[in-house]
């Protein structure tokens, strides 16, 4: 007899129905997911993946993405989830191995969209040789969330030399940063408050493997620490390691790669690019003396060809962190408070 | 960047900063009346470098800084009802009222949306017919004749579901208040160059005559200000009292007169309490009568609520000079960025936040 309540079979948006564990969900599951990040590793469906052994120690790391708009120029929130996790793992030093995925779905999301996002997704892991092993889906109803929201945890092996750390930063350690700054950030406020700028910025959304691997195989233990300098920008990257050392970080305003049109937008709206979200440039101390080599090395890469040597580390002065500007007078440089609102004129 | 990076040059900096020195004769005191100068004095290290040369007062040109908290409160209270969307410049939302800021508002569940310009607020009252959209219009002239552009904008598109709580200011009216005080401190004014963008400075000539003051338009980069700063200490030093216009890549002796024809299509002058200032004659602007059914206090009957408590921000002494941000018992205390007492802490034109951000010491 059938059953008389009909079940949802819309093929086009993602229903609640595809959150309740039936025969909806493990088809969303098999057909979309797995299929999409096709490995043996899921393929097995067990409950919990089981994974080779590896001979170092291991990294874990976690985090979540919520942003809006899912998709912006030069990435989107499946792009971001895979190299926002193996760029914390590359920076503390490991060789990334495995991700977990957690999606968030609201009711209503269109399937087309989650496709797009999970190729994504596909792409990036392919891209920088780490495999997908497990994960989860939930269905929130209309309203409870932003269209997506995408957890990941992901597991890497330690390779020697491990970078000492912030904590051992020393006077006349070099400070560079990776490549043009605040991109991200300016991108996703470019969209999504429809600023019409033409055309659109582009967000540096990408992977730091390549640069992390060159400066581990030709800079070894003269790399002290590296960040990738995500919420809060390069100030709050060095507002941290200033407080873990101790130490004063300064830099010079000049020395920063910044794009014209991160510059522009910056100006005109108030912002200060040090405080803007990047999401493929890396902030980087190495000792006194191997800052040009490092940036040497990095400007051979496409992603980093926009390094510079931005300043030095001093014992501790007049603030934690100081920047010069025009006049070349050092003075502190103030950590974000919440998101940067833009001025009234 | 094309007119930014030659005004900004380190070495051309360092030259006037040594012509300053060798033409001061004694230590004058000069306000800027900007805050946007404010901050470009103190992040490009100027103020620090002039020490001793020039005393700079930080006016009271934050529009964010002087809107009067019973505003604040107003548009936190609209903001709450089910039906309204408020709409707000960024800067505004830290600014505490008397009974919270808008963010403590929004974190409360009041619906309130950043713009960028006041058009996107129209945009916005076209976006979402069910509901009120109503914007909270700061400023001072440079950014009214765009608030009267978004009223025109409105009534052409026949939404009946946008206002405006009108908070725009005017600056001269408050130059005027603060030199008549008995205690006025300032020798000289750098004029707020984007303000004569809009205005012109032609109105400045009768002030320079009655007051007996040097008004010098200035511009926000390091040599706009090195510049106006010179050209009021060389003034002051040869005992005369002129306008002079130092930022005339932008601004014209008569201004932008499309601009002033659609403020006063759109706007009559009222008198207008500033926070920290009180009420200043003729120091604001309102809608005229025929445009008033855009003004949100028309729109919703609400009560007006009391303003609670006393504003222990001394913003008044700070922006009439007689308070050095630093100086203030409060800074740094009860008073930092994450917990401010007024606005000059918190709006990012404020003299307050500029010295905290910039870390500026009592000695500055």
């Amino acid at each position: 007899m059938n059953c008389p309540v009909s079940i949802p079979t819309n093929a086009d948006y993602v229903t609640l129905a595809h959150g309740e564990g039936g025969r909806l969900s493990r088809k969303l599951i098999q057909e979309r997911i797995v299929h999409a990040l096709s490995n043996e590793t899921l393929l097995a469906m067990n409950d919990a993946a089981q994974l080779p052994r590896v001979t170092g120690a291991l990294a874990l790391t976690t985090d979540s993405f919520v942003v809006s708009p899912l998709f912006f120029p030069g990435g989107d929130i499946g792009t971001l989830a895979v190299y926002g996790t193996i760029n914390d793992l590359a920076v503390s030093g490991a060789r990334p191995l495995w991700l977990t995925l957690s999606l968030i779905m609201e009711e209503g999301l269109p399937l087309v969209i989650l496709d797009r996002v999970l190729q994504s997704i596909a792409e990036a892991a392919q891209q920088t040789g780490v495999k997908i092993v497990a994960g989860d889906t939930k269905v929130v109803p209309r309203g409870a969330a932003d269209g997506l929201f995408i957890n990941t945890a992901g597991v890497g092996e330690l390779i020697a030399p491990i970078p000492s750390g912030a904590a051992t930063l020393q006077e006349g350690d070099e400070l560079i940063v990776s490549g043009t700054i605040g991109r991200h950030g300016i991108a996703i406020l470019a969209v999504r408050e429809e600023l019409g700028l033409e055309p659109l910025p582009s967000s540096d959304c990408g992977s730091l493997l390549r640069p992390v691997e060159i400066l581990r195989e030709s800079m070894g233990h003269q790399v002290r620490c590296l960040r990738d300098a995500t919420r809060g920008g390069v100030a709050a990257v060095m507002q941290e390691w200033a407080e873990a050392s101790g130490m004063t970080l300064s830099i010079e305003e000049q020395s920063l790669p910044v794009s014209p049109v991160v510059r522009g937008i910056s100006e005109l709206l108030g912002l200060d690019p040090l405080h803007i979200a990047n999401e493929g440039t890396m902030m980087i101390a190495v000792k006194q003396g191997a800052g040009a080599d490092a940036v040497s090395f990095l400007k051979s890469l496409p992603e980093t060809a926009d390094a510079q040597v931005v300043g030095t580390v001093k014992h501790r002065g007049i603030a934690a962190v100081t920047i010069k500007r025009t006049l070349g007078a050092e003075q502190p440089l103030d950590d974000p408070l919440g998101s940067p609102l833009p001025r009234i004129c | 960047m094309k007119y930014l990076d030659e005004y900004r040059d380190p070495e051309a900096a360092r030259l006037l900063l040594d012509e300053i020195r060798r033409v001061s004769t004694r230590c004058w005191t000069l306000m800027e009346v900007c805050g946007g100068q404010t901050h470009s004095l103190l992040r490009h290290g100027i103020a620090a470098e002039l020490e001793g040369t020039v005393e700079l007062i930080h006016g009271p040109g934050c529009p964010v800084c002087v809107t009067d908290q019973e505003a604040i409160d107003f548009a936190c209270q609209l903001a709450q009802r089910d039906d309204v969307i408020l709409a707000s410049f960024g800067d505004m939302l830290r600014v505490p009222g008397s009974r919270g800021s808008l963010l403590d508002a929004r974190t409360a569940g009041a619906r309130i949306q950043i713009v960028y310009s006041p058009l996107d607020a129209v945009q916005l009252a076209r976006k979402h017919p069910e509901k009120q959209v109503v914007f909270f219009a700061v400023g001072f002239e440079t950014t009214a004749p765009a608030t009267a552009l978004a009223v025109k904008q409105a009534a052409r598109d026949q939404l009946d579901n946008f206002s405006l709580i009108v908070s725009h200011v005017r600056v001269q009216p408050a130059m005027e208040s603060l030199v008549q005080a008995p205690d006025n401190r300032v020798q000289a004014f750098l004029a707020a160059g984007h303000v004569c963008t809009v205005m012109g400075y032609e109105s400045y000539e009768s002030f320079v005559e009655q007051y007996r003051l040097p008004v010098v338009v200035t511009g926000f980069e390091p040599l706009d200000l090195l510049e106006g700063i010179l050209a009021c200490v060389k003034q002051l030093e040869a005992n005369e009292v002129r306008l002079e216009n130092r930022y005339a890549r932008t601004v014209q002796a008569a201004g932008n007169q499309s601009a002033q024809d659609l403020v006063r299509e759109i706007y009559q002058i009222c008198d207008r309490a500033w926070r920290g200032f009180g009420v200043i004659p003729e120091g604001g602007l309102e809608l005229c009568l025929e445009w008033r059914q855009y003004d949100a206090r028309t729109r919703f009957s609400e009560p007006a609520l009391p303003v609670l408590g006393i504003d222990e921000c001394r913003s008044f002494d700070v922006m009439t000079g007689h308070l050095k941000p630093p100086d203030c018992p409060h800074f740094r205390k009860s008073c930092n960025p994450e917990s401010p007492l007024g606005a000059p802490m918190v709006s990012s034109e404020g003299a307050c936040a500029a010295y905290y951000r910039y870390g500026m010491t009592a000695s500055h």
